[in-house]
């Protein structure tokens, strides 16, 4: 059927490498060749070098008692806990870190991003010096350094003792700084919490249903209300009334000074400040970068013509500029995002114990399994790592729809 | 041809994989110097002088090690490891042997697979505090915060000990001895707590050492000893002789100042034991006939190699105690070298 006249040629095993029509598919075989044995190869001197050594592959060990204590813990734990448990609290500390640090890296990065690109001259610099400063010295230095001012400069807890201390509490007794951390007030939940919870949600949905509403009047009459106040009154009342209706389900523990330490009270280590703020103050100068480069994107037309229109500075960057350079600043975002996550694993520089500190730190030595410990904490921070790009990824593809 | 090709490959991988091989003895010879693994910094085991060489009481035994193969104590690179790396750095091949304040454990011997040469320091758990803490036993110590090293079997002591008592601590987790140090100086733990003879070595370099105490009781069984990995039995006994011949020294009186003069001994065990004699005894493990002669005289036995490090001399001043000679009331027996 073929309406070509060419003769057909002799397929030979050369042409595998010199047709076209071959090549593609032929070098494709080789590199899947190649990549399978170096696996396999990979794989067999391992094991054959365990065995070597006397030792298996086996993940048993994760189903024994840990023996040691971990001082952070989201959820219940005890040295009598297993192996596999305090890998789980080692990762909750992990996302912490990472979740909280995101969040400032990004909120500080954005405003310095923006910042820098201001007319103040004296501001516009200052920002360069934060963010040349925090960019170009590595983050186990901020790590270490931000540590050490918390641990040198605040006093122990000792301090706060006797009748004329040298340390006194903040905020009508209720925050203490110590050299072992922050210890703030804790909500403690009474009977009837869960109302007063059930009340704010609500509040929070009608809040957001007007606020939704309101946008829709201000399209179709162009008047607007004061969105924000009525919001904060549609929120804030109702549970003001529910609060005391219930009997003030909702109080506070403070901390206080007993024995050694400061008991009760929400206790924020150290460690944890200092992790959480080095990793964001560091990713934030990339952020910052980031945005600027995004913000520059956007023509200097759209500026003029906004300002033609007669909107003010703010309106033009929260209205026009930056809805555009989003889409331009997001896609790097998620590289910073996962940057910071597993820069997180450089917690036993402060003594944290993320999941490096506990599956890939204590753990690992004490049952001596560093193959299976291993791979296990390089599949968590590659799950951490794909669900992360996802999520962004999903957030992105909404803004694109938005783009013309 | 794919499964040829993969077939291939493994058998390449086959002949590599034998590379980490069993004669660490000859791997030591082949390289010219032995790799001995020490702590970081541990006053008295293992330190950096001013002069920047290493010292200390398990530098020794290393050094000790390396003049028996080389006839040289200095052919050692010495690697400092943490305690949460030791091992793996062992069992890796990073270095031949470990000679780093290391507990004796059963899971280390079997679940580890490392295989420990016998204990050159009897020792225990104990706790250093400020003095102006006004703590004067750890029974005191309900509700503290505590500096621990991880990767220990202090963590695990510290974990059942404030357990079987009922009381409870925050843990502090420190990667070295330094990191320990400078918090617990800092005053962000109440009290440090490790090997009591590393606490000791800590406490005098401090720079007020009168501010500090060790409190008295002794929560663990630290016994501590030179390793090597499993399956080199034949390297694991040049280890353990080297060890076990420093200790017959000191209980035969043999020291770095008059090894030359047993030539005329009639003890039999000494010529056996500095290759002086008609047997060559060292032959058997494929050591030079005098080894053991080059290991005692590069830092002496065991008695001055404690005294120079631990002792007055290492400005330490801990008591020999159980770790005297059996002969002189201590539990230091090592079997006969025949
Ligand atoms: N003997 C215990 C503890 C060993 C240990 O870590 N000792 C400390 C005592 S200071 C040490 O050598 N630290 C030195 C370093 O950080 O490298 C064990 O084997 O687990």
């Amino acid at each position: 059927m073929s309406s070509s006249n060419f003769p057909k040629e002799k397929f030979r095993w050369g042409m595998l490498l010199s047709d076209t029509r071959y090549r593609g598919t032929s070098l494709q075989v080789i590199t899947f060749i190649i990549f399978v044995a170096v696996f396999f190869w990979l794989v067999d001197n391992t094991l054959k070098n365990l065995a070597l050594m006397g030792k298996d592959v086996s993940f048993n060990f994760l189903g024994m008692r840990a023996g040691y204590d971990i001082n952070q813990r989201l959820i219940s734990y005890t040295n009598d806990s297993t192996h596999a448990r305090a890998a789980l609290v080692g990762i909750l500390n992990t996302l912490v870190v990472a979740f909280f640090g995101c969040v400032i890296a990004t909120i500080v990065g954005v405003l310095a991003g923006i910042l820098r690109l201001s007319k103040n001259w004296i501001v516009a610099k200052l920002m360069s010096i934060y963010i040349e400063g925090f960019r170009n010295i590595p983050v186990l230095l901020w790590i270490v350094m931000i540590f050490a001012l918390f641990t040198e400069f605040t006093p122990a807890p000792k301090a706060f003792k006797g009748d004329d201390p040298q340390a006194s509490m903040l905020l009508f007794d209720s925050v203490a700084i110590t050299n072992r951390g922050t210890y703030l007030p804790i909500p403690i939940m009474g009977e009837g919490a869960y109302w007063l919870l059930i009340c704010l949600s609500l509040s929070i949905i009608s809040a957001f249903y007007f606020v939704r509403y309101s946008r829709k009047v201000k399209k179709d009459t162009g008047k607007g209300f004061p969105t924000f106040w009525i919001s904060i009154c549609i929120i804030a009342i109702p549970c003001i009334i529910a609060f005391f209706v219930f009997g003030k389900p909702i109080s506070f523990g403070y901390p206080y000074l007993k024995g050694f330490n400061f008991k009760d009270g929400l206790h924020l280590r150290n460690s944890l400040l200092a992790l959480t703020l080095a990793l964001a103050f560091y990713t934030s100068a990339f952020i910052a970068e980031i945005v600027r480069s995004g913000i520059l994107a956007i023509s200097k037309g759209q500026t003029e013509a906004a300002s033609a229109l007669g909107l003010r500075p703010n309106k033009i960057m929260n209205l026009i500029i930056l809805p555009q350079a989003l889409r331009v600043i997001v896609p790097p975002m998620i590289s910073q995002y996962l940057n910071l996550t597993k820069n997180s694993s450089l917690a036993i520089a402060v003594g944290y114990m993320d999941v490096r500190g506990t599956l890939g730190g204590i753990t690992l030595n004490q049952t001596g399994r560093e193959l299976e410990s291993m791979l296990l904490l390089m599949g968590f921070y590659l799950s951490v790592s794909l669900l992360i790009s996802s999520v962004i990824n999903y957030f992105n593809r909404s803004f694109q729809i938005v783009g013309r | 041809m794919k499964k040829s090709l993969i077939l291939g490959f493994l058998a390449a991988a086959g002949l590599t994989a034998g590379m980490a091989s069993a004669a660490t003895l000859d791997d030591v010879k082949a390289r010219g110097n032995l790799n001995c693994g020490v702590s970081t910094g541990a006053p008295g085991f293992a330190t950096v002088d001013d002069s920047g060489k290493n010292v200390g009481f398990d530098v020794d035994y290393c050094r000790a090690l390396a003049a028996g193969i080389f006839g040289d104590p200095m052919a050692v690179k010495f690697v400092p490891l943490t305690s949460a790396v030791r091992f793996t750095a062992l069992a890796a091949g990073e270095v031949d042997i470990l000679a780093r304040n290391t507990t004796w454990t059963y899971s280390r011997d079997t679940d580890l697979k490392q295989t420990f040469l016998g204990v050159n320091y009897y020792d225990g758990q104990g706790f250093m505090v400020k003095k102006d803490l006004g703590v004067s036993s750890t029974l005191e110590l309900d509700g503290a915060t505590v500096c621990i090293q991880v990767g220990t079997t202090t963590e695990l002591n510290l974990a059942d000990y404030f357990k079987e008592n009922g009381m409870s601590y925050e843990p502090v987790p420190t990667a070295d001895n330094a990191e320990s140090q400078q918090q617990y100086l800092a005053g962000a733990c109440d009290t440090y707590t490790t090997d009591a003879s590393a606490l000791h070595g800590t406490r005098v370099n401090l720079e007020n050492p009168d501010a500090h105490l060790v409190l008295p009781e002794i929560i663990s069984k630290e016994p501590l000893g030179p390793l090597v990995r499993h399956g080199d039995d034949n390297w694991a006994d040049i280890g353990r002789w080297v060890l076990n011949a420093l200790v017959i020294a000191e209980e035969k009186g043999i020291t770095q100042a008059n090894i030359d003069s047993w030539g005329n001994s009639k003890d039999a065990e000494v010529h056996r034991l500095l290759g002086t004699g008609d047997d060559d005894m060292m032959a058997m493990v494929g050591m030079p006939k005098n080894a053991l002669y080059n290991a005692i005289k590069a830092g002496g036995n065991y008695g001055e190699i404690f005294e120079n490090n631990l002792g007055a001399t290492g400005g330490i001043n801990i008591e020999r105690g159980v770790n005297a000679s059996w002969t002189k009331g201590g539990i230091l027996y090592s079997p006969p070298f025949r």
